[in-house]
C-alpha cells in the first residue's frame, strides 16, 4: 500500500548517515520510555510469599526484552519513514468508500442469505452455533443502541440497564406467571421501554458529556439494585430455572409430545439451539426492519435532525423533548427484547452479566460500525466478537489484544467501518454522504 | 382578515444578570409588511429575535402575535417549538444552522415534521404503510421542490447541506423556514456575505414572499442597500433602546440614527448612508 | 454526634482521594473536551507502582517510613506521569481533530488495555500491604465512641490541600497555567498566537496523571490493599465528582470529590452499605436536574 519513492539521501552517504543517527536517537528515546514504563510493572512481579505477605520476583529478562523490542521497533519505523513516504489514507479510502456504496445492497443480501443458512452449514458444530447466537444477540443490541447513539446522537453509556431490565422482567414474569415466551417477550420490552423513559426524563436538558455520565450511573444503579434486592432478584445468585423455549408449545425434549417426536425426527439437543438461533435472527431482522422504516418516517428524520442541530429542530417546531424520549424508549425496548431472549436462552441470569463492560462493548460496536449504519453494526459485531473467539487459546492476553484492537481500529477509521450515511429520501438520485460532514454524537454543544 | 399588526412588541426588557440587552422596547410589525431592525452591533437585535422566537424568556414585556383570522398568541409564554409550530413564527440564524449531514431535500422535509407526523398517525400508520401518509409525504416533497426552485438549489437537492457554499447555505435556510408555512418570518442577516447581484436577488425574493404568499417579514440586517430598498418600516436600536421607528425615508434622515451609526458632528451627518453605497 | 464527626472525617479523607483523581478528569475535559475513560486506570497504575516501589525499597533495606514515602511518592508520580503521557500520545493525539466519540472509544480501549496489562503482569489477585503509617490521635470521646483522626488521614488531607494550592497557583500565575487556560478557551486561537498546543495538552495529561498517582499512593496507604479493578469504580466516582462540581472547574472537582466521599461514607454509615454507590449516582442525577451544568459549572447560555 505504501508508495516507495526513494529519497535523495540514498545518493548522499552523509545524508544517509544523518538519517541513521536520527533514527538511532529516536530508538534510544523509545527504549528509555519503555524502560520507564515497564521497569516496575514488568521487571518486578509481586507474589504471595510463604507468610502471606508479598514478595518480589525479578523478571529482568522480560524487561530487557520489552526495552529491546521498543528500541528495534522504533529504529525500523524511523528508517522506514525516511525511506518511504506513506501516503495519507485518502488514496485508499475513497476506493473503499465507492466500492462499499456500490456493493452495499448486494453485500447486505449476501450476508442475510449466509445468516439464514448458518444453522444448516454448521449443524454439527454446537460451538459455532452458540457463537452465532452470541453474535446475533449483540447485533440486535447494536441495532437498539444505534437508534439512541447513531441516529439521535444521544450518548448513552448505560445501555446494559435495558438489557438487564428486559432479562429480569422476562425471568420473573415467566417464572411467576407461567406465561409463554410470546407473551412475556413484549411485556419485557414494555418494562424496558418504561425504564428508558425513566432514564430519559432527568437527562433531557443535559449536554452530551453530562448525559454520558448520568446514563452510566443509571446502568450502574440498575446493576446494584439487581445485586442487592435479594427478595425480588435473588441478588448475586440471580434467577435460575427460567423456562426454556419451546416450539410454539412443543417442548424441545425427547418425550412423545416433544418437538422431535411431533416432526418425526430423531431427538437432538441441537434442535433447540437451532430454534434459538432463528429466534434471535428473527428478532434482529425485525429490529432492523423497524429501524429502517423509522428512518424514513418523520420520527426517524427528527432523530437525525436532533443529532445534527438541536436548536434548529426547536426553531422548526419539533418537540425535542418527546423526540428524545421516543429515542430512549425505542432503543430501550429493543434492548429489552434482547434481554428477554438472553434470559430464555441461558435459563439462568445474574447481575454479573450486566456490567459496564457490556455497555462499552455495544457502544464500541455502534461507533466502530459507523454511526447510524445498520450494516456497520453487523460487520463490527461479527469482527469484534468473532475475532475475540478466534483468539480463545490466548486466554488472558485476549482482552488485552481486544482493547488494543479497539484503539487501533478507531485510530485508523475513526468514523467506523461504514463511513457513509445514506439519505432517507431523494429527489433524483440517492447519493451517500461521507461521514465527516455528518455530526456524530456530540460531547460539547456548539458555541 | 385582522387589521391588527402581526406582531406587537410591548415594553420588552431583557436582562442577563447585570447586563440589560434590550430595554423598554415597543414597536409594531405590520401584517404583510417587511419590517427591518437595524442598529450597530450589540444593539440587542438578535436578543430581540431570540425573545420573539422563544429561545430567551423576556425579563419583562409582552409579545403579542395575531394571525389573520384573529387568533392571538402570547409569545413570551410559549416554548420555542410551540412558537414555531402553533404561532407559526419561523426564523433563520446569524450563524447558519443547517442539518449538515442531511441532504437539502431532507432539510426541507424535516421542516414539515409536524404535518407529516400527524399524517403518519404518530408513526403507527406510517409504519403500516398507510396510503394517506404516502400522499402527505409526496406533497411535502412537492413543497420542498417548490422552495428549492425558488432559491435556485434544485440541482443540488440530493447533496449534503454541509457541502454547500456559504451563500447557498443561507438561501437554503430561508427555503427551509418557508417550508413551515409561517405567518411571520424572522430573518437574521440574510444578506450577510452576499455581493451586489445576490443582494438584488434577495430583495426580489423577499418582496415576492411578502406579495405572493402574504407573509410578514421581520429582518435584521446591516446591508443598508437591502434595508432601504425593501423595507416598509424600519426600527432602529442602539444599546437596547429604540431610537427611531418609521418609514425608510424618515429614518434615513433621522439625526439620532446617523449619530448612532457614525457618531459624528452635525455637518457630516447630512449625507445619508444609503446613497453612499 | 461523635459517630457523625467520625464519618465526617472519614468522608473528607475519601473525598480528597476522589478529588485528586477528579482534577485529572476535569482538566482534560476542559482543554480538549474529551472524557478520559482511562484515567481511573492510570490511578490504579499509580497505586501499583507505589506498591512495587515500596517493596523494592524494603528489599534494599530502606525502611525509614518518611524517607520511603518520599521516594515512593516521587517515583510513582514520575512513572505514572509517563504512563499518562504515553496514553495521550498513542491513543488520543491521532484523534484530536476527529469526531467527538472517537477518542471516547479509544479511551475505553486503553482502559481495557491498562487493566489487563496490570492483571497479566502482576496477577489477578488482590495485593495487600502491611500498614505503613500507623497511629493517630483521639480527638474526643463521648457516648462510648472515640473520634479518631489517624495519621494517614492527616497525610491525605494535608497533601491534597498542598497539591490543590500548588496547582491553583500554577494555573493562575505561571505561563503553563496561562497556556492551559488559553487552550481551554479556544484551541485554534491558542495555536495561532504561538502556544505549543501539543505540549500544553501533553502537560495537562501529565499533571493529571501525577495527581492520580498521589491519589493511588494515598489509597494504598489508607486501605492497605490494591487490585487491578480499583480503577474502574474509583474512576467512575471521580468522574461523577467532576461532573457534580461542574466539569471544567478545578475547585468544582475538589468540591465534587469531597461531596461524593461524604455521601458515600454517610450513606454506608447511616443507611446501608450496599447501596452507597447508588446514593452517589442518585445525588448526581438530582443535582443535574436542577443545575444542568453542575454546582460550579459555567451556566450555559447557548449562543443562538
Amino acid at each position: 500500500m505504501s508508495d516507495p519513492s526513494p529519497t535523495p539521501s540514498a545518493d548522499h552517504p552523509a545524508g544517509e548517515r544523518d538519517d541513521l543517527l536520527a533514527a538511532l536517537k529516536e530508538a534510544v528515546v523509545a527504549a528509555a520510555i519503555a524502560f520507564g514504563l515497564f521497569a516496575l510493572l514488568i521487571g518486578i512481579r509481586t507474589e504471595q510469599g510463604p507468610s502471606g505477605a508479598l514478595v518480589i520476583v525479578t523478571r529482568f529478562g522480560a524487561l530487557a526484552g520489552f526495552v529491546a523490542a521498543a528500541f528495534v521497533g522504533r529504529f525500523i519505523f524511523a528508517i522506514a519513514r525516511h525511506r518511504f513516504t506513506v501516503p495519507a489514507n485518502f488514496i485508499v479510502l475513497p476506493a473503499i468508500r465507492k466500492s462499499a456504496a456500490a456493493f452495499s445492497p448486494y453485500f447486505a443480501l449476501a450476508l442475510l442469505i449466509f445468516a439464514l443458512l448458518v444453522p444448516i452449514l454448521f449443524y454439527r458444530n454446537n460451538y459455532l452455533l452458540d457463537l452465532a447466537i452470541l453474535i446475533v444477540t449483540y447485533i440486535m443490541l447494536g441495532f437498539g443502541l444505534n437508534i439512541v447513539v447513531g441516529l439521535a446522537g444521544l450518548l448513552d453509556l448505560g445501555y446494559v440497564a435495558f438489557y438487564a431490565v428486559g432479562a429480569y422482567s422476562y425471568a420473573l414474569i415467566a417464572q411467576d406467571f407461567g406465561l409463554s415466551f410470546w407473551v412475556c417477550l413484549p411485556l419485557a420490552g414494555i418494562f424496558a421501554a418504561f425504564a428508558g423513559l425513566l432514564l430519559g426524563f432527568p437527562v433531557l436538558r443535559l449536554r452530551g458529556d453530562y448525559l454520558a455520565i448520568v446514563t452510566l450511573g443509571f446502568g450502574e444503579i440498575i446493576r446494584l439494585v439487581l445485586l442487592n434486592w435479594q427478595n425480588l432478584t435473588g441478588g448475586p445468585n440471580g434467577i435460575s430455572g427460567i423456562p426454556r423455549p419451546s416450539f410454539f408449545g412443543l417442548p424441545f425434549n425427547s418425550s412423545a409430545h416433544g418437538f422431535a417426536a411431533t416432526f418425526g425426527l430423531h431427538y437432538s439437543p441441537t434442535h433447540r439451539v437451532v430454534f434459538l438461533y432463528y429466534l434471535i435472527l428473527a428478532l434482529a431482522l425485525v429490529t432492523n426492519w423497524v429501524t429502517l422504516r423509522l428512518r424514513r418516517l418523520p420520527i426517524g428524520r427528527a432523530w437525525e435532525a436532533l443529532r445534527e442541530d438541536e436548536i434548529a429542530c426547536r426553531a422548526l417546531g419539533i418537540n425535542t423533548t418527546t423526540t428524545k424520549l421516543t429515542a430512549f424508549a425505542m432503543g430501550a425496548m429493543f434492548g429489552g427484547f434482547a434481554g428477554a431472549f438472553f434470559a430464555t436462552r441461558q435459563s439462568f441470569i445474574s447481575p454479573e452479566s450486566f456490567t459496564f463492560s457490556e455497555s462499552a462493548l455495544v457502544l464500541a460496536i455502534v461507533v466502530l460500525g459507523g454511526m447510524g449504519s445498520q450494516l456497520g453494526v453487523v460487520l463490527a459485531a461479527t469482527v469484534m466478537l468473532g475475532g475475540f473467539e478466534l483468539f480463545r487459546e490466548f486466554d488472558q492476553y485476549r482482552m488485552l489484544v481486544f482493547g488494543a484492537a479497539m484503539v487501533a481500529i478507531v485510530i485508523y477509521r475513526p468514523r467506523g467501518l461504514v463511513a457513509t450515511r445514506t439519505p432517507s429520501v431523494s429527489l433524483r438520485q440517492r447519493k451517500d454522504i461521507p461521514a465527516d460532514i455528518v455530526r456524530g454524537a456530540r460531547t460539547e454543544s456548539p458555541a | 382578515m385582522s387589521a391588527a399588526p402581526v406582531l406587537k412588541v410591548e415594553h420588552l426588557t431583557m436582562r442577563f444578570g447585570g447586563l440589560t440587552a434590550v430595554s423598554e422596547l415597543s414597536f409594531d410589525a405590520g401584517r404583510r409588511e417587511i419590517t427591518a431592525l437595524i442598529g450597530p452591533n450589540g444593539a440587542g437585535k438578535t436578543t430581540l429575535f431570540n425573545c420573539i422566537t422563544g429561545f430567551y424568556k423576556p425579563t419583562v414585556g409582552r409579545l403579542l402575535l395575531t394571525h389573520s383570522d384573529g387568533e392571538t398568541f402570547l409569545l413570551e409564554r410559549l416554548p420555542e417549538f410551540r412558537i414555531a409550530k402553533e404561532a407559526r413564527v419561523a426564523r433563520t440564524f446569524q450563524n447558519v444552522r443547517l442539518f449538515a449531514g442531511m441532504t437539502l431535500l431532507e432539510n426541507l422535509i424535516v421542516a414539515q415534521h409536524n404535518k407529516l407526523m400527524a399524517a403518519s398517525g404518530f408513526t403507527v400508520l406510517g409504519l403500516l404503510g398507510s396510503p394517506s401518509y404516502a400522499r402527505t409525504e409526496r406533497s411535502a416533497i412537492d413543497k420542498a421542490r417548490y422552495w428549492l426552485d425558488r432559491v435556485g438549489l434544485t440541482d443540488r437537492a440530493d447533496d449534503p447541506a454541509g457541502a454547500l457554499p456559504y451563500g447557498a447555505q443561507r438561501r437554503l435556510e430561508v427555503a427551509r423556514a418557508m417550508c413551515t408555512d409561517p405567518v411571520l418570518l424572522c430573518l437574521d442577516e440574510p444578506a450577510a456575505g452576499l455581493n451586489n447581484r445576490e443582494s438584488a436577488e434577495l430583495n426580489g425574493f423577499l418582496r415576492a414572499i411578502r406579495d405572493e404568499h402574504g407573509i410578514s417579514i421581520l429582518l435584521i440586517e446591516h446591508d443598508m442597500g437591502v434595508v432601504m430598498e425593501i423595507s416598509d418600516r424600519i426600527v432602529v436600536l442602539d444599546y437596547g433602546i429604540k431610537i427611531a421607528d418609521g418609514a425608510p425615508a424618515e429614518v434615513r434622515n433621522d439625526p439620532s440614527v446617523i449619530a448612532a451609526y457614525l457618531g459624528v458632528s452635525d455637518e457630516e451627518a447630512l449625507t445619508p448612508q444609503a446613497e453612499r453605497m | 454526634m461523635e459517630y457523625f464527626v467520625q464519618q465526617l472525617i472519614n468522608g473528607i479523607t475519601l473525598g480528597s482521594i476522589y478529588g485528586l483523581i477528579a482534577i485529572g478528569y476535569t482538566m482534560v475535559y476542559g482543554i480538549i473536551g474529551m472524557i478520559n475513560f482511562a484515567h481511573g486506570d492510570i490511578f490504579m497504575v499509580g497505586a501499583f507502582l507505589s506498591l512495587i516501589a515500596f517493596l523494592v525499597l524494603v528489599a534494599f533495606g530502606i525502611t525509614a517510613v518518611p524517607l520511603a514515602l518520599l521516594i515512593v511518592l516521587l517515583v510513582s508520580m514520575a512513572l505514572t506521569a509517563l504512563y499518562g503521557w504515553t496514553v495521550e500520545r498513542i491513543a488520543y493525539r491521532p484523534l484530536r481533530h476527529s469526531f467527538r466519540l472517537a477518542p471516547l472509544i479509544s479511551a475505553i480501549g486503553m482502559s481495557i488495555v491498562l487493566q489487563n496489562y496490570v492483571q497479566i503482569a502482576q496477577g489477578a489477585r488482590v495485593k495487600p500491604l502491611p500498614p505503613l503509617v500507623q497511629g493517630g490521635y483521639t480527638l474526643f470521646e463521648g457516648n462510648n465512641f472515640a473520634v479518631r483522626l489517624s495519621n494517614i488521614q492527616i497525610i491525605v488531607v494535608v497533601s491534597t490541600i498542598l497539591l490543590m494550592a500548588g496547582f491553583s497557583y500554577v494555573v493562575a500565575r505561571t505561563r503553563l497555567g496561562r497556556n492551559m487556560r488559553a487552550c481551554e478557551q479556544d484551541l485554534k486561537m491558542a495555536a495561532l498566537v504561538g502556544i505549543n498546543v501539543d505540549r500544553t495538552i501533553s502537560l495537562t495529561f501529565v499533571i493529571g496523571a501525577a495527581l492520580a498517582a498521589v491519589a493511588g499512593l494515598m489509597f494504598l496507604l489508607y486501605y492497605g490493599v490494591v487490585d487491578f479493578f480499583i480503577g474502574f469504580l474509583a474512576g467512575v466516582k471521580a468522574f461523577t465528582a467532576a461532573v457534580l462540581g461542574g466539569i471544567g472547574s478545578l475547585p468544582g472537582a475538589m468540591i465534587g470529590g469531597i461531596l461524593i466521599g461524604l455521601i458515600e461514607t454517610m450513606w454506608s454509615a447511616y443507611f446501608s452499605i450496599e447501596y452507597k454507590d447508588v446514593a452517589a449516582f442518585a445525588i448526581l442525577i438530582i443535582v443535574l436536574i436542577f443545575l444542568p451544568t453542575g454546582l460550579l459549572g459555567r451556566p450555559e447560555v447557548e449562543k443562538v
